[in-house]
């Protein structure tokens, strides 16, 4: 069996005030320690899938959820769906962090931003602190365009500096996945490259899902790739199979281009 | 050439409107000022209304609408975040949205009326107190409906994010959301307490007026606005004079606040 660090069983969505589910039994492994792309057309359901993993749809009362997302994790096997207290779910966010296709700096200094998580999880001592800011900036590819100005506001970095900034702030909480919403949508191809090498070097530390409207992105980064399409998993497969060697049709005709 | 002719005429009747318009402001502004300035002295700002000065009118006037506005914006915002971040959609917040809107263009005079048969008719006289209550009505709707809209345009994003690294959603409106509003908020409470400054129906038949100095609220209480209602019809001239120097100074003051509000809101980036 490989190694997992999350699944879904029959992992079912419904959005509030909606009949028809957004997602149908999908049964998707996450490998740990890979990056596991999910592609498919634009509202077919993969931000909802990767939304429920760190359960973030509970901010809009009335979804509903069925069937199981397993945590893997010192303490065994954890389904996250059945959390209910806030305290919960607040260490849930700890190990699952989530980053979003619009950069999301706080209007604060870029020290407090990256310090943010950390604080809220109770680290209060200042050098700990200190420490673990720059070895998040410097993990995000940042600490050195951003040592001197630690004190000033993140509003005033470029586009791929503040998304490199949201990168640093979720890994310094050390979570064992990080959740990825089409990060590079907003960006330059510039600032994308420099985005995308960063993730493929998180991948030593963290498991990886992302989420990505780009097939070049999803082939060039992605160990594992999930195309989702009208809410059902269509073929999960090791990424070169998905590209290269497909075994569904439907697949090989969104992957060539014929829809979507 | 019929087509760029018509261009050209509406073109015209824009700007004239426009002209017209402004140039009203302008006289305005212009007749005030000329009147006003000729009327001050030192005088006018030492001296109280018995003496023919405006200083107790103004010590008065900014006492109501400060206390007025140390009620009316905590009450006001925590309205706000409560309509905005906790029940958003329900029912209840929709209705106290529009109730909201709608205490906000009741007419100032109704509330002077509805205060006046509440807080003045049982005790027997104007009084100071009366008269704060009478804006803050007044003034928590518009703080309301600002706090309302300044945290809406905040992006739901910024909400997420900080709900993804592990934050509870009071501590995320408090030290973010609110942050992100921060200038929009405080830039609703200056613009609106210019506002009430400048009110005088919800004043007249609750704190009335006094011509001497006094900070005692249990009685009629000195104001600004209500002295220029009564100023500016007495016949002998120099209380017209005075009540052109109250108006100059009373719209000097809105200005300036105004002013601050924008300079607040100007696009930094």
């Amino acid at each position: 069996m490989s190694n997992l660090i999350m699944e879904t069983k029959d992992f079912s969505f419904t959005y509030a005030g909606v009949d028809a589910p957004s997602l149908k039994n999908i049964n998707l492994p996450i490998e740990k320690n890979k990056i596991t792309a999910m592609i498919g057309p634009s509202g077919c359901g993969k931000s909802t899938l990767l939304r429920a993993m760190n359960r973030i749809h509970d901010l809009y009362p009335g979804n509903k959820y069925e069937g199981e997302i397993n945590l893997y994790g010192n303490e065994g096997k954890q389904n996250i769906l059945d959390l209910k207290k806030e305290n919960d779910l607040i260490s849930l966010r700890q190990r699952v962090g989530m980053i979003f296709q619009k950069p999301t700096p706080f209007p604060m200094s870029i020290y407090d931003n990256v310090a943010y998580g950390m604080k809220l999880a109770g680290v209060k001592n200042k050098s700990e602190l200190d420490d673990r800011v720059e070895k998040a900036l410097k993990d995000a590819a940042i600490w050195k365009e951003m040592k001197d100005r630690l004190k000033t506001s993140a509003l005033g970095m470029s586009g791929g500096q503040q998304q490199r900034l949201c990168i640093a702030r979720a890994v310094a909480l050390k979570p064992e996945v990080m959740l990825f919403d089409e990060p590079t949508s907003a960006l330059d191809p510039i600032s994308t490259g420099a985005i995308e090498e960063l993730i493929a070097e998180l991948k030593k530390d963290v498991s990886i899902v992302i989420v990505t409207h780009n097939m070049q992105q999803a082939s060039r980064l992605s160990d594992y790739t999930a195309f989702i399409y009208l809410g059902n998993l269509i073929e999960y497969d090791k990424t070169d199979t998905i590209f290269m060697n497909p075994n569904v049709k439907l697949t090989e005709d969104y992957i060539t281009g014929r829809f979507g | 050439m019929n087509r760029l002719l018509l261009n050209k005429i509406i073109l015209v009747l824009s700007t004239l409107s426009a002209v017209i318009g402004i140039s009203f402001l302008f006289w305005i502004l212009a007749t005030l000022t000329y009147k006003g300035v000729s009327a001050l002295h030192i005088t006018t700002f030492t001296n109280d209304l018995v003496e023919g000065g405006i200083r107790n009118l103004l010590v008065g006037q900014f006492t109501m609408a400060i206390i007025a506005s140390a009620i009316a914006v905590p009450i006001g915002m925590f309205a706000g975040i409560w309509l905005r971040e906790y029940s958003n959609q329900s029912k209840l917040a929709s209705v106290i949205r529009n109730l909201s809107d709608v205490m906000m263009s009741a007419p100032s005079i109704v509330i002077g009326v509805f205060v006046f048969a509440i807080f003045v008719a049982p005790f027997g006289s104007y009084n100071g107190f009366a008269g704060i209550i009478a804006l803050t009505i007044m003034m928590i709707p518009i703080i309301i409906s600002t706090t309302d809209n300044m945290l809406a345009l905040v992006p739901k994003e910024l909400r997420e994010a900080g709900i993804a690294l592990g934050g509870s959603k009071h501590k995320i409106i408090l030290q973010i959301v609110i942050k992100a509003a921060k200038v929009g908020i405080t830039t609703g409470i200056l613009l609106s307490f210019a506002r009430i400054i400048g009110e005088t129906a919800p004043l007249l038949f609750t704190s009335a007026n006094n011509q001497f100095f006094t900070m005692d609220l249990t009685g009629q209480f000195p104001s600004l606005t209500v002295s220029i209602y009564n100023l500016a019809t007495y016949p002998d001239e120099a209380s017209r004079e005075l009540a052109w120097a109250a108006s100059f100074v009373l719209t000097a003051i809105v200005l300036m606040i105004n002013l601050t509000g924008r300079y607040m809101t100007r696009n930094k980036k």
